[in-house]
């Protein structure tokens, strides 16, 4: 018999565990516990261990996703660390982008550094940008003692150019590992080989920075696990959608930051391909942001570009940026627990700032004082809140109204009703505000994708999301509530290799890329491995090119096997294509520049078979009833709720109703109408 | 109930508007060519209603489009007047009068239509790699030498290019390609708002932006005046010497907080340069609205409404409001030091609640290698690249100033990887210029210091025309030191003091010493 697989999904705001058994899933979702994340991981654990009459020991696989590392990022509680660079550059680190990222506000701040100048050391060495050694690397012995002296925990070593040659780096790692053992030592040629020396020295430090704790963290969990009976692997969930094991995890650390959201890119994913959905918009909400991602042809596009503990009012730009591999979307502050306020023009503002789990939106009603997107829904009705998060938490509706009235209704005018739905309104003008532009910058267009929801926020604001966008479809999975961690169980074991090579298309050095991608291609594959257990792996590779002169590259996918001569050509017409789609003309005359290569070395993902089976449909009764808040009548009036656990596969009905399960709430608006396919999800279509 | 919820549909349209310029300014940074446009955000878009009015503008990099974006609209339309345009028109300038500045910046409009029925434009700008002329330098002494003029005119008629136009700046442009690149990115980005605008109205049922235009318009200027209501009223002067081209400039202002809005009067201000560091009027109402903005007002959003609150005067043809042909090129030199003059201002009857003056205006180090500059072989290789030096901001009075970053200006650096895989330059440091920051109970910010060489045994030139602050500091407040001036040199010991061209011999560097921020209080 197949052994039951366990997937662990650490948020900010709550803890969500799924178990998948001889084709059953049972899920638990329970609010974080920010000081010790592992402790509600294992209660969660334990709760669906015990609803599948289960134990540890008939547990076959293990993944889990964790917001530790980012944690201790945003509070700054990770090892005491030492940044080496070349000398002349000791301030990189601390200079950034040497911009505001808010232009009117004078009390800005700008993140601080990890590594507090008097631990960044100059060393004498330099490589030119084509990899020439125009300063051999100084001795570095002084710096040694001074280490010591200090007693560092971790020494991230960045040097300029390293990306093409990281023989200094190498060295220098060589003399540091061998000085100081125990020490944890991070290369920024290794942990993010690509140019730009602000980006790949953050990117370095932060592994460095996180590296001891995490380190320290799955060997804790792994002894406790093993302690409590579990015998099965452990795998961790990347940023990138892929799955690492524990040893590589430990190696680079950063890339663990954004896994949750990969999970639900992933799940998506293999939802798009068993339902055959060429085109999708992936829109995943819980308590504190909503992240929105296109799908193509079943597959979340990559990128490298993210940025992490941002720290002034949650702005772009107000964080450190990491170059890992991640899963390609948009993830904006508006969540159940984003604060709704007014600003100096009375109008309505809604996140990105969030009440987190702590104290969490009024209606929990542990101190909180400002008004949330849960308190909106809570107020309008759409949320029963003798049955929030599977009846654990009890809403306390007053407390909800008091906040909206307090902080928006008042002031405005307004009653609590649409006040709660002006807050509503706004956190969704948001959210399809920022699934437009990334439509835009990814050439995409909303209208013509199926939405995928899942999140415990995502089914109430689905479908009117999903009509401000102009699409007609939406399909909102079994266990949605559960995405992120539904989709690590399908996630491949994965790893991504990036180097910077640049040229141009009329001076393509066929022979180089060739070496390099060889190489990448093989350190990929031995990572791998070591997880795969034996599966079959495939390889995708990309390339990030632009304009010469731009500053915005589009990533190419590469064909399979040696690159050519005449490839060049080739790729230059994709890349045009792309640009194309997305700008609307081609530059014809301007050279391509091609800057940086990645190559994925990835088992195959999981899919189901036969999902999508044709179903008698029967139509669905009503067994209860709810008062809500319909803003287009301005009325309070009678919806009819179903029970998710119900409606069997076929089952129809039509909007407006709320379809309610333990952790989460759909909204069938007005004019639109709800069926449950063969496998179990709700698909809402609206009414031509 | 109606009342509310016509309310909220106006709070979700607003919302809408800003989101549609956020996206058109996003399409055009996408596509631009230029570092100064990318890294800076050096672009700006904007959403107009049927009679020109600025309703909404997206934030983008600089602040110095703010205001010369509200009125370009206004002077296209005295020349196209709106029932003469018709779908798939678009117009362009880059009249630094009647544009943003100086002539590297093109505007374009786009008249937008739904149902053949015009329903508003939308204008959008941005800084082109190259003009002709001498190219980013100070050096001219008239707008002819500067580059290619383009008066008002169509750029495409109903959906057609003007040949004409694009061939004149084939020839007249170092890099043809990539300024027409950055031209069709300025008509795609409009192409897109509008149809975005379309769609908006059509889901909502309107058939013109005139009612939404009309409520935001009122509800800014009166949310403007009430910000300006909780000032004290009064005139308050203040003055700043910079170091200027051929002779030390003299900035003056006098604010006066009215009842009804603010008003700022450069009067006795330097008469304008010879070179090209004037400041255009509009340029100037920029920089200005900026700096009332940043102490007043930071929140509201810019549009007709929010900006008619603030006024400017100055005298004609002064550094300040220079009229053509004045050259006009590095216009940020003056026009990014206006904010700090009206902190200075704003000193008194804030006291306690205004930073100490910045570096303010940023450093573009344009460094250019090959055969034509003097003293290098036939076959030194051509470059022509852009690092970006920046000084220190001013500490404020309960933090300490921010190090190496930009003010007023939102440009930020280019990496020097980037610069060193693209020229023969090599950079032997890139670091704060330690100590540069005035003291003071809080620190003002330190400038950056950078020392540039060559791999090749070849000379390089050094545009400085953007180079002030070398004699004149940035201010310390409430008993706050000075900030370091700037400083600029060879490593063989010679000081460049002016804003020329100069040549960094083979085998020498460069090193530049930007300014720090003043300090606040004392120590």
């Amino acid at each position: 018999m197949e052994r039951a697989r366990l997937a662990a999904d650490i948020g900010g705001t709550f803890t969500d565990v799924v178990l998948e058994h001889a084709g059953k899933r049972h899920s638990s979702k329970i609010l974080t516990t920010p000081r010790a994340p592992e402790e509600g991981m294992l209660a969660g654990i334990a709760q669906v261990l015990a609803a599948a009459a289960l134990h540890p020991a008939d547990i076959g696989l293990l993944v889990h996703g964790t917001t530790l590392a980012t944690n201790s990022l945003i509070e700054r509680k990770g090892a005491k660390t030492a940044l080496l660079t070349t000398a002349g550059f000791r301030d990189v680190l601390e200079m950034g982008y040497e911009k505001r990222y808010e232009h009117y506000d004078l009390e800005l701040e700008l993140p601080t550094p990890l590594v507090p100048r008097e631990l960044r050391f100059p060393v004498e060495e330099r490589m030119t940008a084509k990899g020439e050694i125009r300063t051999p690397l100084g001795s570095i012995s002084e710096i040694i003692s001074k280490l010591k002296a200090e007693r560092v925990e971790a020494v991230a070593v960045g040097f300029l150019h390293s990306y093409v040659n990281d023989s200094h780096e190498k060295r220098a790692g060589e003399l540091l590992a061998k000085s100081l053992p125990g020490v944890s030592i991070t290369l920024s040629c290794e942990v993010c080989p690509e140019i730009r020396e602000y980006e790949r020295f953050s990117t370095a430090c932060a592994n460095a920075y996180v590296q001891p704790l995490m380190a320290s963290y799955l060997a804790r969990l792994a002894a406790e696990l093993k302690r409590r009976g579990f015998a099965c692997p452990l795998f961790l969930m990347t940023s990138g959608g892929g799955l690492t094991t524990l040893e590589t995890a430990r190696r680079f650390p950063v890339r663990l930051v954004e896994s949750g959201p990969a999970g639900g890119a992933i799940l998506s994913a293999g939802l798009a391909r068993e339902n055959n959905l060429q085109e999708v918009l992936s829109f995943d909400m819980g308590g504190t942001t909503a992240k929105i991602c296109y799908i193509e042809g079943g597959r979340p596009e990559q990128s490298r570009k993210f940025e992490v503990a941002r720290i002034w009012r949650n702005l772009k730009g107000s964080g450190l940026p990491v170059r890992i591999p991640v899963t390609e979307m948009v993830e904006i502050g508006a969540g159940g627990g984003s604060i709704a306020r007014l600003d100096e023009l009375k109008r309505i503002q809604v996140g990105p700032s969030s009440a987190g789990a702590e104290p969490g939106p009024a209606c929990y009603g542990r101190g909180g004082a400002e008004p949330t997107v849960t308190d909106a829904n809570v107020v309008l009705g759409r949320i029963d809140p003798a049955a929030f998060a599977g009846g654990t938490l009890r809403l306390n509706i007053q407390k909800a109204k008091n906040a909206i009235l307090a902080r928006i209704g008042s002031p405005l005018g307004m009653d609590a009703d649409w006040a709660a739905a002006g807050i509503g309104e706004i956190v969704e003008e948001n959210m399809a505000s920022a699934a437009r532009v990334h439509a835009i910058e990814r050439g995409k267009a909303a209208e013509r994708c199926t939405m995928i929801a899942f999140g415990g926020g995502a089914p109430l604001h689905a479908a009117r999301l999903a009509a401000k966008l102009g699409m007609r479809k939406v399909l909102v999975p079994v266990d949605a509530s559960v995405g992120s961690a539904v989709g690590f169980l399908r996630a491949p074991v994965a790893f991504e290799v990036v180097r910077s090579l640049r040229c141009l298309d009329d001076d393509f050095s066929v022979l180089k890329i060739n070496e390099l991608l060889n190489s990448m291609h093989k350190e990929a594959t031995a990572i791998v491995s070591a997880g795969a257990l034996g599966a079959k792996l495939q390889t995708h590779r990309t390339v990030e090119m632009r304009y010469e002169g731009q500053g915005h590259e589009i990533s190419v996918p590469l064909p399979a096997g040696k690159l050519s001569a005449a490839d060049a050509k080739k790729l230059r017409a994709q890349y045009e294509a792309r640009y194309e789609r997305q700008f609307g003309l081609r530059i014809s005359d301007v050279p391509v520049e091609f800057l940086t290569w990645s190559v994925n070395v990835s088992t195959f993902a999981v899919d189901k078979k036969n999902s999508n089976a044709k179903v008698k449909s029967s139509k669905a009764t009503a067994r209860q009833e709810r008062t809500v808040f319909d803003p287009v009548s301005g009325k309070r009036g009678s919806l009819p709720m179903f029970l998710r656990r119900d409606l069997a596969a076929g089952a129809t009905l039509a909007g407006p109703a709320l379809v309610v399960e333990p952790q989460t709430t759909t909204l069938v608006p007005r004019g639109w109408r709800c069926g449950v396919a063969a496998a179990g999800h709700l698909i809402l279509e609206r009414k031509p | 109930m109606k009342t509310q919820k016509r309310q909220l549909i106006r709070q979700i349209l607003w919302n809408r508007l800003i989101a549609v310029v956020e996206e058109q300014a996003n399409v055009l940074l996408k596509t631009a060519f230029g570092p100064i446009t990318r890294e800076a955000g050096d672009l700006s878009a904007g959403v107009y209603d049927t009679k020109g009015r600025m309703l909404a503008q997206a934030v983008t990099g600089t602040p110095g489009h703010v205001n010369t974006m509200a009125t370009a609209v206004a002077h296209f339309l005295e020349r196209f007047p709106p029932h003469t345009l018709k779908p798939g028109d678009v117009l362009v300038t880059n009249d630094p009068w009647m544009g943003t500045g100086h002539l590297f910046d093109f505007v374009t409009v786009t008249p937008a239509f739904l149902k053949k029925k015009l329903i508003g434009f939308f204008a959008s700008t941005c800084h082109d790699i190259d003009i002709g002329g001498r190219g980013f330098v100070a050096e001219a002494t008239s707008v002819y030498e500067e580059g290619l003029y383009v008066p008002h005119m169509k750029m495409m008629e109903a959906g057609k290019p003007n040949e004409t136009l694009f061939a004149i700046l084939k020839n007249n442009v170092r890099e043809p390609m990539q300024v027409r690149g950055d031209l069709l990115g300025l008509v795609s980005c409009n192409e897109v708002a509008t149809r975005r605008l379309a769609a908006m109205l059509e889901e909502f049922g309107l058939r013109d932006l005139d009612t939404l235009g009309e409520y935001i318009v009122s509800t800014s200027r009166e949310s403007m005046r009430a910000a300006v209501r909780k000032l004290p009223r009064g005139t308050w002067i203040a003055s700043m010497m910079l170091d200027g081209y051929e002779a030390p400039i003299e900035l003056k202002a006098a604010l006066t907080v009215g009842k009804d809005g603010i008003h700022v009067d450069y009067a006795g201000s330097s008469p304008a340069s010879r070179f090209g560091i004037n400041s255009p009027k509009c340029y100037t109402d920029a920089y200005t609205s900026f700096g009332v903005k940043c102490i007043v007002a930071p929140g509201i959003p810019n549009n007709a409404g929010s900006l008619e609150v603030v006024t400017v005067s100055a005298p004609e043809d002064s550094i300040v409001h220079p009229l053509r042909p004045r050259a006009v090129t590095a216009r940020h030199v003056i026009g990014q030091m206006l904010p700090e003059l009206v902190f200075d201002c704003f000193d008194e009857p804030l006291a306690g609640k205004v930073p100490a003056e910045g570096a303010g205006s940023m450093w573009v180090l344009g460094l250019s290698g090959g055969p034509q500059v003097e003293g290098a072989k036939p076959d030194a290789t051509r470059f022509n690249v852009i690092s970006i030096g920046i000084g220190g901001m001013g500490a404020r009075p309960a933090k300490d100033g921010l190090s190496t970053t930009a003010f007023p200006s939102g440009v930020g650096a280019i990496p020097v990887e980037i610069t060193e895989a693209t020229s023969p330059l090599l950079f032997r440091r890139r670091e704060f210029a330690d100590g540069s920051g005035g003291t003071g109970r809080q620190q003002g910010g330190e400038g950056a210091l950078i020392e540039i060489e060559s791999t090749e045994d070849a000379p390089f030139s050094i545009a400085c025309a953007t180079f002030d602050r070398r004699r004149n500091p940035a201010r310390g407040r409430a008993g706050g030191g000075n900030g370091r001036v700037g400083r600029v040199t060879l490593a063989s010991g010679k000081v460049l003091p002016g804003k020329e061209t100069y040549v960094v011999p083979a085998g020498d560097r460069l090193i530049a010493e930007m300014p720090g921020g003043g300090g606040y209080g004392k120590k």
